[in-house]
């Protein structure tokens, strides 16, 4: 650390230029948590099912394809689940197409099963009584001034109804609340009764999208899962079942490898990146040869001065990624906060301690690697030489 | 007082492609303790060769340089670098002073390399400054210092770790004269006051009359030494 000022001093030696790296090396990092917040949500659901909470169970061929309304009674017998629900994708839109939002058909109990969506017991029971009920998150109806009594009509842009009409009219009957700030996106889903829809609805009756698990012990959720599957087995409607996250991914990556392009976005970054910091660090070095082979005449061993410009690159790179992944860390908290969520789960995770030793070992590796060749200069230069300008 | 620098046989062959250039040519050499020395020669006579090499900044190629007991001549480059640290103080032409630094902290440097805490470091380049009669302007930069001022900041940087050494090259050859006859001054107060033994390459027949001798080399041999008037004197207010 006594060396610190030293450093210090080095990188501020032209301001300007630091600056504009430090820029740089900030929009770098800035992106690189923001698609590692993307890539790590994808991430964790694609992993086990092992300890979730809910389960979903969807078509084994497409998320897009119903499953029969029969296989609720079966899932409810299989030991470990404690509780199923189910829902249906239904799209509407509000007035304009832009005013899209997540709108689906939902069984009586669904809310059963989300106790983080907060619903007055009263507004539940209404929910549970009156046919053309719905429930909307707060932010939603605080968007559109939506309140409890209101008559929302909806029109449909898959299930038009059995009188060829698109517009399906609502009744709000209860608006839920998300305790947890960060997850205020969620309040922007529109729920509606399943019964009224499968009666009302063209085509697809007796069907569901999927079925919500809730475990009894969520250290047994793959032996439910997979009890849950082969109750459909060599059937005409498979079923895969897997946790929330890894339905959110499943979802996503019918649209894209998000992995793949995230990588790719990434990898061309930092390589820009190295190649800009690393020619910053290769004209710092250069203009300092003769400070380096001062520090090397009063006794700085060749070790001290590679360490030294090591530092230089590195605490560059730090403090930029830093200042980048607070910024990212920032982004995506008010990103999750307002996007709407397709369900239970949002497509970024928050800049955690994951992202964050990631970023921090990116940015040390990457200090290292820009480094490099100007800090072997600086260790390699004969003091003689450098002090007489050769 | 016995010899702090012994130099016996001193060789250095530089190699520039297939060239060899040979810029000293086995020089004997014996130097003082409290010695004051000026080198002078033409230019490429060898002086900042031999400077360098009793300095340790450089290897010669054949011959050996002892400093105070200790042979440097074959001494890694790790091991020289320690040596000096403790042995030696460096005084340039361009002063060579880190210009991010404040005068402060650019004395602080050799310092870091001890075991000293931070507030020892600062006392002991406060005490530098203060010997070199730039204590008030230690929280100046290099770029806010004269040129005078800046040697003085150089020189303080080269005594702070009371080196046994202290070795100039032209430290007067970037000054006007009123600067240079300050740091000559200087200089000779480090040597006749606090003991100090400093050998100084320069050009100027002036700067060299501060010298207690004055040696003289022309292409890479001893040709001369002259005495100094001054050095009987010294040596009585010495004694």
């Amino acid at each position: 650390m006594k060396y610190f000022h030293l450093i210090w001093a080095a990188l501020f030696r032209r301001k300007t230029r630091t600056l504009f790296t430090l820029f740089s090396v900030l929009a770098a990092f800035l992106l690189f948590g923001l698609l590692d917040s993307v890539r790590s949500a994808f991430a964790v659901g694609s992993s086990s099912v092992a300890a979730a909470e809910r389960l979903i169970t969807v078509s084994r061929i497409s998320f897009t394809l119903a499953l029969p309304k029969s296989l609720l009674a079966r899932i409810q017998a299989v030991p470990g689940a404690a509780d199923v629900t189910y829902a249906n994708w239904f799209g509407g839109v509000y007035q304009d197409p832009k005013n899209f939002f997540p709108s689906q058909a939902v069984a009586d109990n669904f809310f059963d099963l989300y106790p983080e969506w907060e619903l007055a017991p009263d507004q539940r029971k209404a929910f549970h009584d009156i046919r053309t009920g719905a429930v909307v998150g707060a932010t939603l109806a605080e968007k559109f001034h939506w309140k409890v009594g209101d008559k929302i009509p909806l029109q449909a842009t898959i299930f038009p109804q059995k009188n060829n009409s698109n517009t399906w009219t609502f009744d709000v009957v209860g608006i839920y609340h998300v305790a947890d700030p960060n997850l205020r996106g969620q309040e922007n889903n529109f729920f509606f009764k399943w019964d009224y829809f499968d009666e009302a609805r063209q085509f697809g009756n007796g069907t569901v999208g999927w079925y919500v698990v809730k475990l009894a012990d969520r250290n047994r959720a793959d032996q439910v899962a997979e009890a849950i599957d082969a109750l459909s087995a060599d059937s005409d409607h498979e079923t895969k079942t897997e946790s929330e996250q890894a339905f959110m991914a499943a979802m996503m990556g019918q649209f894209a490898d998000i992995g793949l392009i995230v990588g790719t976005i990434m990898g061309a970054v930092f390589f820009t990146l190295v190649l800009l910091t690393g020619n910053t660090m290769a004209q710092a070095v250069r203009e300092r040869i003769p400070e380096l082979a001062v520090l090397k005449t009063v006794g700085f061993t060749s070790r001290t001065v590679l360490g030294l410009v090591l530092g230089e690159s590195v605490l560059l790179l730090v403090l930029g990624g830093v200042a980048g992944l607070g910024l990212a860390g920032a982004v995506v908290s008010a990103v999750r906060t307002s996007l709407p969520a397709m369900g239970p789960t949002s497509p970024m995770v928050p800049v955690g301690e994951a992202i964050w030793l990631r970023g921090l070992g990116l940015m040390v590796l990457t200090g290292l690697v820009v480094g490099a060749l100007p800090a072997l200069k600086g260790m390699r230069l004969r003091i003689v030489d450098a002090l007489s300008g050769h | 007082m016995g010899a702090i620098v012994e130099i016996r046989d001193l060789s250095k062959v530089y190699e520039r492609g297939k060239q060899r250039v040979e810029v000293l040519h086995h020089v004997n050499l014996d130097i003082e303790e409290g010695d004051f020395v000026a080198l002078m020669g033409p230019s490429g006579s060898g002086k900042s060769t031999l400077l360098n090499l009793i300095g340790g900044l450089d290897s010669p190629t054949g011959g050996t340089v002892a400093v105070a007991g200790k042979r440097i001549d074959k001494l890694s480059e790790d091991a020289l670098a320690n040596w000096r640290a403790s042995n030696v103080g460096f005084v340039f032409q361009f002063y060579n002073l880190l210009p991010m630094l404040s005068a402060q902290k650019n004395v602080e440097l050799p310092l870091l390399l001890t075991r000293l805490s931070a507030a020892q470091r600062k006392r002991h380049a406060s005490t530098a400054l203060e010997l070199v009669g730039l204590a008030e302007r230690a929280a100046h930069k290099p770029s806010e210092l004269s040129g005078g001022q800046q040697q003085r900041v150089a020189i303080a940087r080269a005594i702070v770790s009371d080196p046994t050494l202290l070795v100039g090259d032209e430290p007067t050859g970037d000054l006007d004269r009123q600067s240079a006859v300050e740091i000559l001054t200087l200089l000779r107060e480090l040597n006749r006051d606090h003991g100090k033994t400093i050998i100084m390459v320069t050009h100027d027949p002036k700067a060299a009359e501060y010298a207690l001798r004055t040696l003289h080399l022309d292409k890479g041999t001893l040709v001369e030494t002259e005495e100094s008037p001054t050095r009987e004197r010294s040596e009585a207010l010495r004694a």
